[in-house]
């Protein structure tokens, strides 16, 4: 099996990260129970006259899946994978509103069409003209990680040299309201640099657009190598130590070796005692990191994390921004990333300087 | 890599039957699933026919043994239905003795409860267990739930009416690499008001019976249905002494890269998934014995689809038909539901007929087969086509 490697990044979040040369230099500060991402200049990016109409999902990933290709120095690549919780979600739910409102009558295919949830990938695909392997993932918090997994099988087994790898999730107004309603969206503001201090249920709902160049070719410029990634529907507390054990045994890697670990702490009072779990337990003595107060949490949050994990090996600095705990390691080479939803749809990911 | 993925387990509802031998039962006595809509009430009732299952929700419930009251979407008890039956055949008594993982794809989700209760939803919260179920892998994660899946794999795709095609594809991957040792696959979708509409103003749908590569066809039927297949490794065969019911031999996934909506009139992305096809399996397309074409009946698929297949196969097509006049289009499940027509093609040696035929198409010679056949299978393969210019290609075949 060949090795796996990240080329190049790309994204557009709530922070000002679609410019590659900066990493985290200016941070924005929110007050508030959703963010939003800091738009680009996508007149840069896109043709002004497709964009009108263009689903924001779109928009955002136009500009990041392309960052990530210029990065590398890419004009095409053989497969394009995509993680979305919910597609261009803003388009369904005008369809859906427009079906109900006009009783059935007067409607676009436009809505319809950016409703389908590879909407993003298809339009990828037709912009490089890329006939190579095209899929898309929407299953919650592992959307991302279950395009990391597909693509690094494909590299590993040489069924690909390069594959445009990404997670994206748009911000939109009725499911906010309505996952406020059901409690999973904060009902008061929340500022960014009290999240882990909050004590309110449901989290700050956030977007982004997050992609990455994979090839099983090394680069001088690589930013990492992709050691590992797993999803889990369901983990108990009581069962998640193990779980993390059995899956860095598999990889020959101790806690001992993680230089840092990227925790999702999302606010939720409810469910950040799994990451308590860790960073007083089995990680009380390791680097500790945290993001969604920076991106919000999304079903793709954990785009941002992979981004983060990259940015640190690439500049071999940890933004103090972003830190958990005071422990500074000797080296920052091999990092973690753990993310859960609401207690289900678990990932752990392994990333190693290369 | 030519080794196929073995297959212990199928199970299937749809508009012609409530399980995989019904199902097969309609297929070759002829007996379509198509009618006018009685389950949603739409303006569009009278302009359009589709594939509808007969039971209801309740009725569903009550098979599956979940309460009344639990909000649960029809996309989800749909899989719940068709995975029981699948991995009741496969022989599996503790789902989490290996490591397996469940695929699903879909296109709606639970977007048959959130478009009744969408406004409703500020003015009471009677339906607020349907808001999250919006998400499409809520229907995934419910159904892990259902058949008792642990600390597992539980994903969704959704590449439009290619994902439980794509489903299958991932799943065999899986296992050929190892990371998975037992895998449940397919996709499901309802039918809605969305799915409904959207067609109605891409003005792809027929007011009447859809009739697959006949010069005058006038659109698709949309059909609902659920359709899951069971995958095993080596190792569980030889281990549980399995019967194998098929292999899944190759698979290939293209993009046509041509247009958001439309294939491309040469199939440039169907000819390169099955040319990929072909390679993973290490077979030729003189090694097809029946093809379960995509053929929805529109005037573009078929004509893209049928393109392709002279391309593929040049003047040797083997015999073909879309078994989508007896069902309607599935969306996401289409390439799970006839995964599972081709396995059961190949046990009984048979092929389907294309209902509904009669002018061929002026734009080429290609004539489906309209009766059922009794011809020894050993490989059949099997297309679909998604949005997004998501072209798949599945090979079933007999021997590993």
């Amino acid at each position: 099996m060949k090795p796996v490697y990240i080329h190049s990044v790309g994204s557009v979040s709530a922070q000002k990260t679609f410019e590659n040369e900066e990493f985290l230099n200016e941070i924005r500060e929110y007050n508030d129970t959703t963010v939003k991402v800091i738009d680009p200049n996508y007149k840069d990016f896109i043709p002004p006259a497709a964009a009108r109409r263009m689903a924001r999902g779109i928009k955002m990933s136009a500009v990041s899946s392309k960052n990530a290709l210029t990065e590398a120095g890419l004009e095409n690549v053989d497969a394009i994978i995509v993680g979305t919780g919910l597609g261009c979600i803003g388009d369904s739910e005008r369809f859906v509103s427009d079906i109900i409102k006009n009783d059935e009558q007067f409607l676009t295919p436009t809505r319809f069409i950016q409703s389908s949830h590879n909407t993003v990938a298809g339009q990828i695909a037709l912009g490089l003209g890329c006939k190579g392997h095209n899929f898309t993932f929407v299953h919650s918090a592992i959307s991302f990680e279950s395009s990391l997994i597909d693509a690094k099988m494909m590299l590993e087994n040489d069924e690909a040299i390069t594959v445009l790898v990404g997670g994206v999730d748009e911000l939109v107004d009725h499911h906010v309201e309505t996952h406020r309603l059901i409690g999973h969206i904060k009902k008061e503001p929340l500022a960014s640099q009290d999240l882990l201090k909050s004590k309110t249920e449901g989290m700050v709902m956030g977007e982004g657009s997050h992609f990455f160049v994979l090839s099983n070719e090394k680069t001088p410029s690589s930013y990492s190598e992709l050691l590992a990634v797993r999803t889990f529907n369901t983990i108990s507390k009581d069962r998640l130590n193990q779980k993390i054990n059995r899956f860095l045994e598999s990889q020959q890697v101790s806690i001992e070796d993680i230089d840092l670990i990227i925790l999702g702490n999302n606010g939720d009072i409810n469910f950040d005692d799994y990451y308590k779990q860790l960073t007083t337990g089995i990680f009380a003595n390791t680097a500790q990191a945290y993001y969604k107060h920076l991106s919000g949490d999304f079903d793709t949050a954990s785009g941002f994390a992979f981004w983060l994990a990259n940015k640190i090996l690439k500049t071999q600095h940890i933004p103090d921004v972003v830190k958990l705990n005071a422990i500074e390691s000797s080296s920052l080479k091999t990092i973690l990333i753990y993310n859960q939803y609401r207690g289900e749809n678990h990932s752990l990911t392994l990333i190693r300087k290369c | 890599m030519c080794k196929g993925v073995a297959i212990t387990g199928i199970g299937a509802i749809s508009a012609i039957g409530n399980n995989a031998q019904e199902n097969y039962d309609a297929l070759v006595s002829g007996k379509i699933g198509i009618s006018t809509i009685s389950k949603i009430n739409t303006v569009h009732k009278d302009d359009i026919m589709v594939g509808e299952i007969e039971m209801t929700n309740d009725q569903l419930k009550e098979k599956l043994g979940i309460a009344k009251g639990d909000a649960i979407s029809r996309t989800a008890l749909l899989a719940m239905f068709a995975a029981d039956e699948a991995i009741l055949q496969a022989g599996i008594t503790d789902i989490n003795d290996y490591e397996t993982g469940l695929i699903s794809g879909t296109t709606v989700g639970g977007m048959d409860q959130s478009e009744k209760y969408y406004f409703e939803y500020f003015e009471s919260e009677e339906n607020w267990g349907h808001i999250n179920g919006l998400h499409a892998g809520d229907s995934t994660q419910k159904l892990a739930a259902h058949i008792g899946l642990i600390e597992s794999f539980a994903s969704t795709i959704s590449t439009a009416c290619s994902s439980a095609a794509n489903a299958i594809m991932l799943g065999a991957r899986m296992i050929k690499s190892g990371q998975l040792d037992r895998v449940i696959v397919g996709g499901t979708d309802s039918l809605c008001k969305f799915t409904i509409n959207g067609f109605k103003t891409l003005m792809i749908q027929s007011d009447t019976y859809n009739t697959p590569f006949d010069d005058n066809r006038k659109g698709l039927n949309l059909g609902e249905a659920a359709a899951y297949l069971v995958l095993e490794s080596d190792e569980i065969i030889k281990k549980n002494k399995r019967t194998v019911l098929g292999y899944v031999k190759g698979y290939g996934n293209a993009n046509d890269a041509f247009h958001q909506t439309a294939s491309s009139d040469n199939g440039d992305g169907a000819v390169l998934a099955m040319e990929k096809a072909f390679k993973v399996s290490g077979l030729k397309p003189s090694d097809i014995d029946y093809v379960n074409a995509h053929g929805t009946a529109t005037p573009n698929n078929d004509l893209s689809e049928g393109r392709a297949l002279l391309r593929t196969f040049g003047d040797k097509v083997p015999e073909f038909s879309s078994t989508k006049a007896f069902t309607g289009h599935t969306l996401a499940v289409a390439g799970g539901l006839e995964a599972v027509y081709s396995v059961l093609a190949l046990q009984n040696n048979i092929i389907y007929p294309n209902l509904n035929f009669k002018t061929p198409m002026k734009e080429f010679s290609l004539l489906p087969q309209t009766t059922v056949k009794k011809k020894e299978l050993r490989n059949v393969l099997s297309n679909s086509f998604g949005f997004g210019g998501n072209c798949s290609t599945l090979i079933f075949s007999k021997e590993a």
